[in-house]
């Protein structure tokens, strides 16, 4: 891994914490109580410095330090949770999230107007700290980075003293391979107290013949001075702490502690014993009479630390704490892999090479007529079908984390509009694609901005109707057949009618006379022209319409809807589906066309009898066990050549509660179909969603059923309008 | 479907000299057309098309190109003529074209393919104002060639995606 993959790492991981520390945040303003909550909005910050301060990333670590003096505080109850302080660390949240986004886009000096928002954000933060403390939390951090760095430039010099701290640092080879810089933990170490003393030892590099320039040789003894306690500067290290030497005396350690190190230290004993002296932790009497001792002793180290008692009960009980939080985080590594999304994409296009592959093979044995080898294509297929599934599934994620953002829009607009609104979420674990969940969140955002602008009424007016005063906004998500269905709804006015069908009628959207159903009148809304319409409609947005909401939502070939009850409220729900790469079909054959209708809408398939097809010419329906059941014929509607075949057949599908009835020649059979786009040419294409190829190396079209029946169902219509 | 002549583009570019381009000489209606090589892909058989219904006469359909989708266009059709008959000799050349960001494959037939030409820049004359019995803006030149001309077609304009994608008296909802 280099240094640049690990910031790489770095930015992902910090959002996903700041994003934890809004979630918690939020939660702790209904409960203020929780700790685990206050625990996690701490490690989250706390790990955010750590971090930035191992790439060197001052300005992250100035000002996070300061938020996470003030988590401390909380932390051990010496301040209150309020609503006040929660808004203020929401703040502080959306700044370090402004810093990391400035680090992640290569910027090295803040803009003015990001160092004084962080200033600004500091001294309001003062007020939260009990008395005396706001000063070492303000001045903590800036003052001894830069310190220190000087001092670290003139390495060696200093003042001789023997109330420092004495660190051993011998890096692993592997360090900079692993994306880690040896300095970084140096200058971040230097934020904590003042380095006396630092001496490099280059003693383990190797000849230059042999040296490898991506391996670490380096070894550093440190003088230290500082209030931290041993966990705090053993914490600077945490990062690779698994692969290198690290050895850190408190001050006033005895004297056989250092000889310990001395001799548990790979280099010469005589060298270390100058180092030691050159650096004031020892003088050279102590040292021989050290030395002299330890080989009359000759016990172990660990014998030796026990005996002499030097090392603290709280420094023993850190040490438990942290190896336990050690193995929680490696149980928890264990069962999750970060992965680059690009590595997944080629996976599953790779399948979809496989199970084109596969369904070649197939057709080719069973024209052998060979039954081993028909039995041995056919296990195989169940294998890739399975692998299939399993690579999809791969790339499902839970949308709860979509929705969970919205807590915060929603809190934030509420507050900015001054009404009273709560965000009720559920469905929050139904898995979709990755794709699609990242291209859902701004259609979803302007559905629930919108609904909670122009929706939900103000107090005064909901309770005048009966209601409670606050609002209720529900995000809701669930499969169904085939599709992931997204519920916004909201308890507020509702839509009406009269008013849209009115501005219709003006922009000349509809012809006057013309008998719309509700949901037809609804979606009038999402045509464009409708959306500009402000204050005389309330039904814009702001920034987007509706119909690129719409627009956005249809390029993932889903569907929107809206059912709205004046007065009651409006539920707007979006239809995707769950995936954009491959499905389930089912093949159908028209003359030498082959077609591939999606598998889940498929409901059954029956003859089409002798009497229906005669009576064609006149009516396109047919009765289904007692209902009907239009249908349409896939030979009319796409103009198909060639003569009618002998028998046809319907194949009955189901859409969003609507059932229709598809004539096709022949029935062909389940197919996996992997989606391949049609590409810009076909854009404006209605009536088929995609192609895919069969495993004769033929391609065949994908159905978009839904966009076939509203081409049926409009011409209908204008039929019978004229 | 065999490769019968594939390029890379980066070897030919080597090869041409700043003034002078080489062109792939093609049939089409009796006529010699030439497309510039740099945007050819490839060229191959003609075969396994797959028609998409409800789309105008001069898209053909789709083949599968080794696993990608590609549109099939007929030139003949494009020009206003009537469509290519399909005999023996007919290929699809396989071109590639920018649209919008992103680059796309579209593939051509035509009755026949020539050989591959040297055109020098000082032997293209331009386009003339009528005559050509095409659109004007597919013309990028006449190339002059053993005394005869050939028409040099530019590519961008005959193949634009976005006027490919009108769909004009095809009844959509």
């Amino acid at each position: 891994m280099s240094l640049d993959q690990a910031l790489q790492t770095f930015f992902a991981e910090s959002r996903e914490l700041l994003q934890q520390m809004e979630e918690m945040l939020l939660f702790l303003e209904s409960s203020p109580e929780d700790n685990e909550a206050i625990n996690a909005v701490f490690r989250a910050a706390h790990t955010i410095k750590g971090s930035a301060g191992m790439f060197g990333l001052d300005f992250i670590v100035k000002f996070t330090h300061t938020v996470e003096n003030l988590l401390d505080k909380v932390r051990d109850g010496e301040v209150r949770i309020t609503s006040d302080l929660v808004a203020e660390l929401l703040q502080c949240r959306d700044h370090i999230e402004d810093l990391v986004e400035h680090a992640h886009g290569g910027g090295e000096e803040l803009a003015a107007d990001k160092h004084s928002r962080g200033e600004q954000l500091g001294t309001s933060l003062l007020r939260f700290f009990p008395g005396a403390l706001v000063k070492s939390a303000e001045k903590a951090a800036p003052r001894q980075v830069t310190e220190a760095a000087a001092k670290l430039e003139s390495s060696g010099g200093g003042e001789v003293a023997s109330d420092t701290w004495h660190i051993s640092l011998r890096f692993g080879r592997d360090v900079l391979r692993q994306g880690m810089d040896p300095l970084s933990f140096i200058r971040y170490l230097a934020t904590l107290g003042e380095i006396t003393s630092l001496t490099t030892l280059p003693d383990a590099l190797p000849g230059a013949e042999e040296m490898d320039a991506e391996s670490c040789y380096l070894g550093f003894e440190i003088s230290f001075r500082s209030a931290a306690d041993k966990k705090t500067i053993e914490d600077v290290f945490e990062f690779v702490r698994d692969d290198c030497e690290i050895h850190i005396l408190p001050p006033g350690s005895k004297l056989a502690e250092f000889v310990a190190l001395i001799k548990s230290l790979p280099e010469e004993e005589a060298l270390l014993g100058e180092i030691l002296v050159a650096s004031g932790a020892l003088t050279q009497n102590e040292l021989e009479q050290g030395l002299k001792n330890q080989s009359q002793v000759d016990a172990p180290l660990g014998e030796i630390l026990v005996e002499q008692h030097c090392v603290p009960q709280p420094v023993v009980d850190a040490a438990l704490e942290k190896q336990k939080q050690g193995k929680d985080a490696k149980s928890q590594e264990a069962r999750f892999v970060r992965v680059h999304a690009d590595k997944l994409d080629e996976l599953i296009n790779l399948v979809g090479e496989l199970v084109i592959a596969g369904a070649s093979a197939n057709l080719l044995a069973r024209r052998t007529k060979d039954g081993a080898m028909m039995e041995a294509t056919s296990v195989v297929s169940g294998l890739v079908e399975e692998i299939r599934d399993g690579a999809l599934k791969l790339r499902m994620v839970e949308i709860g984390e979509t929705f969970s953002r919205f807590q915060r829009v929603v809190r934030d607009v509420s507050k900015e509009l001054g009404k009273d609104i709560g965000l009720e979420i559920s469905g929050a674990d139904t898995e979709l694609d990755k794709t699609v969940v990242e291209k859902i969140g701004d259609p979803l955002m302007h559905l629930v901005r919108n609904s909670m602008d122009h929706g939900i009424e103000v107090a005064e007016l909901r309770l005048q109707r009966g209601k409670p005063a606050k609002g209720t906004l529900q995000l809701n998500a669930f499969h169904d057949s085939g599709s992931i269905v997204i519920e916004v709804s909201d308890d507020g006015g509702g839509l009406s009618r009269e008013r849209i069908l009115r501005k219709a009628l003006e922009r000349g959207l509809i012809a006057e006379g013309q008998n719309l159903s509700d949901s037809e009148v609804f979606n009038l809304i999402f045509e464009p022209g409708f959306s500009t319409a402000e204050q005389v409609t309330n039904l814009s947005g702001r920034g987007v319409g509706m119909d690129v909401v719409r627009r956005n939502i249809q390029a993932l070939r889903g569907t929107v809807d809206i059912d709205s009850e004046e007065g009651v409220g409006t539920t707007t729900r979006i239809r995707l589906p769950l995936t954009l790469a491959i499905i389930d079909g089912f093949l159908v054959g028209v003359s030498a066309s082959s077609f591939v209708i999606p598998l889940d809408m498929v409901v059954e398939c029956i003859e089409l009898s002798e009497a229906d097809r005669r009576a064609a010419a006149e009516r396109n329906y047919i009765s289904l066990r007692g209902q009907v059941l239009p249908y349409l014929r896939l030979r009319d509607l796409f103009d198909v050549s060639g003569t009618v075949a002998r028998r046809e057949n319907v194949v009955v599908v189901q859409y969003a509660g609507q059932k229709v009835g598809l004539v096709v020649d022949e029935l062909l059979g389940e197919f996996q179909t992997v989606i391949k786009p049609l590409g810009r040419v076909f854009r404006n294409l209605k009536g088929i969603a995609g192609s895919t190829i069969l495993g004769t190396g033929e391609v065949a079209l994908i159905l978009d059923v839904q966009s076939m029946i509203r081409m049926v169902s409009g011409k209908a219509e204008k039929g019978l309008v004229a | 479907m065999g490769a019968l002549v594939t390029r890379e583009k980066g070897v030919v570019a080597v090869e041409a000299a700043p003034d002078q381009q080489q062109y792939l000489t093609f049939m089409l209606g009796g006529e010699l057309f030439a497309i510039g090589i740099l945007t050819i892909k490839e060229i191959i058989e003609y075969g396994n098309l797959t028609t998409v219904p409800l789309m105008p006469d001069f898209i053909r359909g789709v083949i599968n190109l080794r696993g990608s989708v590609v549109p099939v266009v007929d030139l003949s059709a494009r020009f206003g003529r009537k469509s290519a008959e399909i005999t023996r000799r007919t290929c699809i050349v396989i071109i590639e074209v920018e649209a919008g960001e992103d680059k796309q494959d579209i593939g051509v037939m035509v009755d026949a393919v020539n050989e591959v030409l040297e055109i020098p820049d000082n032997q293209i004359e331009p386009a003339p104002a009528f005559g050509a019995k095409i659109r004007t803006d597919f013309i990028a030149g006449m190339g002059k060639v053993n005394g005869k001309f050939v028409i040099l077609l530019n590519v961008d304009k005959v193949l634009s995606v976005d006027e490919l994608a009108i769909l004009d008296g095809v009844s959509g909802a």
